[in-house]
């Protein structure tokens, strides 16, 4: 795991002085996050690069995950879904079943943290069990919740406002709550494998292994398999362009352990993309992550189609490594994408495949994007920022002032 | 005590708050801006400075680029665009501005033009935390040295956030330019337009009027 010192050639001494100045200020109270899942997903993956970093700037942190069987995973993705806008009921089974786990999560986890940050809606019921007397909780909403199925939301909301704060990922997010909102982006680690240099030698070497062509044009969606992401709608949109370019596509992501989902739409994006050997449907296993950033650096163009997206960290990754982005206006993509400067924002297939033969057209163009892209990501979305802005989230709740001078 | 011929540079980090008001139209973007708190107007006319750094130097401030993208409204979203922040006293007046263009854009307006799905305005404000950078200079050579090392975010708190966000008469580098006497750079610096270019043009601009300053 790489020290914070390491940033410093990336971000600058300046914002790493900063995050030891915060640091300082948080010295000897604990800092507890909890989420649903160790492994898979954007958030298990920010957390284990990011709770080793917080230790290292004096902050006492930890990481707890919450566990439940298959049933109450099967619940949360109803609810994950619901807040996407599907209109999913949940029964009074369903509620009681997911309060039963919350309270064997509460007992049996160590709450006596000074500062909580509950991630997700899987663990929010554990509010409950908060000691008012001396610590602040916030609640941390990863998904789209711009348009959520209400009933669903407002269940939630019961929880949420029992919270000291909320922190969601885009301004669109934001609702009415009794509670402080933030906005914090997620942010992707520059040393993480997925993301840090990488050889020629190594690319060339992975996509030798799948058997793609690398002389020809190649455009990557790295994504989980699910419904959400709409792989086959980038089937749709690469059949467009392949009329008139000879380019291949690769589809390639993996599942994260609370999504029951995944299979389902692996098998439909299969069926979509049979016959065709210039598709390549890659299932990646967990530890992929050095495949991955191999795929997006050697790729042409990087495509994140998403119908929503809680964020869409996989362009982040994309413009990091200086590639052009093509990608739905949805989420928090907005965010990290300003429209053909620092990449390409679109709503329909049509569009998609008219950019992407217009950027495999124009490399020079495509260039500048990925190479503004680089820039705002060094400057907005990268993890030192993610953790200077989790701890100003609690000093804001400690000085409620507009200016404070630390 | 406080040495007042040193020149001490802060930083600053901000952190973003959802005030939950949106706007769909121009009306509902009239109400908002009569109604949201100062350090949201602040923000919206100037995180786009420094969270968009390579583009420069526009699009330069929220309400115009979604009045002109969102809404279509090009005339109003040009005019915006074009307001001369630097020489508003206070957010008051900013405020002020901004809701006399609206105001007088929709006189004879009978059309109500909807931002498109998604496409909302969102008002946010920010709040602000100030911290001692490294940095402090007792000469104007140090000054050089230091100004050259800062971060944007320590340069910006300066210049930008000085004057409207901490409501002081001049930017914090002319105050202290004509505190050890040097009235001509004072002035100087005082002239330059920051919104009219990057950060980093903003820091050589600096520097080189000092150079010159030095040079007479």
């Amino acid at each position: 795991m790489p020290s914070i010192e390491e940033y410093i050639p990336i971000v600058g001494k300046e914002l790493v002085d900063e995050l030891f100045l915060l640091g300082e200020s948080m010295k000897g109270k604990a800092f507890q996050n909890i989420n649903s899942t160790s492994v898979g997903g954007g958030v298990a993956e920010i957390l284990s690069r990011m709770v080793p970093l917080l230790r290292e700037i004096g902050v006492n942190a930890r990481w707890d995950v919450i566990k439940g069987d298959e049933k109450f995973f099967a619940i949360t993705k109803n609810i994950h879904n619901a807040l996407h806008g599907a209109s999913i009921k949940l029964t009074d089974e369903d509620i009681e079943h997911f309060l039963e786990v919350s309270k064997t999560n509460a007992s049996e986890l160590d709450l006596s943290s000074d500062y909580v940050l509950v991630h997700d809606p899987q663990p929010v019921a554990l509010i409950d069990k908060r000691n008012h007397e001396r610590s602040y909780w916030v609640w941390r909403g990863h998904v789209d919740f711009s348009d959520p199925y209400l009933p669903v939301w407002n269940f939630l909301a019961r929880f949420v406002n029992k919270y000291d704060a909320a922190v969601f990922s885009a301004p669109s997010f934001a609702r009415q709550l009794n509670i402080k909102q933030v906005l914090i982006p997620p942010s992707i680690d520059p040393l993480s494998d997925k993301n840090k240099e990488l050889s020629e030698e190594t690319i060339r070497e992975v996509f030798q292994r799948f058997g793609i062509d690398p002389s020809r044009p190649i455009i990557t969606q790295i994504s989980r398999f699910d419904y959400l992401k709409d792989p086959v709608g980038v089937i749709q949109t690469y059949k467009m362009v392949k009329r008139y370019i000879d380019l291949q596509l690769v589809l390639a992501g993996g599942g994260a352990t609370d999504d029951p989902d995944g299979l389902k739409t692996m098998v439909e994006v299969q069926e979509a993309a049979a016959g065709d050997k210039d598709i390549f449907v890659l299932f990646l296993p967990p530890a992929s992550d050095i495949v991955i950033n191999a795929l997006q650096r050697g790729s042409t163009l990087i495509l994140q189609k998403s119908l929503k997206e809680g964020f869409g960290l996989t362009v982040s990754e994309a413009l990091w490594k200086s590639k052009p982005v093509i990608a739905s206006a949805v989420g928090g993509i907005p965010l990290q994408i300003a429209h053909k400067h620092s990449g390409i924002l679109t709503c329909t297939i049509e569009g998609t495949a008219y950019w992407i033969k217009r950027l495999i057209n124009d490399p020079a163009y495509a260039q500048v994007l990925g190479s503004n892209g680089r820039k705002h990501i060094t400057d907005n979305f990268l993890i030192t920022r993610h953790i200077k802005d989790y701890l100003l989230v609690f000093l804001s709740l400690m000085h409620r002032n507009d200016i404070v001078y630390l | 005590m406080v040495d007042s011929s040193t020149f001490h540079f802060k930083t600053k980090i901000d952190l973003t708050v959802l005030l939950g008001i949106k706007a769909t139209t121009l009306t509902d973007l009239l109400a908002g801006i009569k109604s949201v708190p100062d350090s949201s107007i602040y923000f919206h006319t100037h995180k786009f400075l420094l969270q968009h750094q390579f583009i420069s130097p526009e699009p330069p401030n929220d309400f115009a680029f979604w009045v002109t993208n969102a809404l279509n409204e090009n005339i109003l979203g040009e005019r915006i665009a074009s307001m001369e922040l630097i020489r508003v006293k206070n957010v008051a007046e900013l405020r002020k501005q901004l809701v006399d263009l609206i105001e007088g854009s929709l006189i004879g307006h009978t059309r109500v033009v909807d931002s498109p799905p998604g496409e909302e305005f969102h008002f946010m404000s920010s709040q602000t935390f100030v911290l001692e950078s490294p940095y402090a200079a007792c000469s104007l050579k140090e000054f050089c040295v230091c100004l050259n090392n800062v971060s944007t975010s320590s340069l910006f708190y300066h210049i930008f956030d000085a004057r409207l966000r901490m409501n002081r008469e001049e930017n914090d580098f002319s105050e202290w330019f004509r505190r050890i006497g040097n009235q001509s750079l004072a002035d100087a610096v005082r002239q330059i337009d920051p919104y009219a270019q990057s950060l980093e043009s903003l820091r050589k601009n600096i520097l080189n009027l000092m150079r010159i300053h030095a040079e007479h």
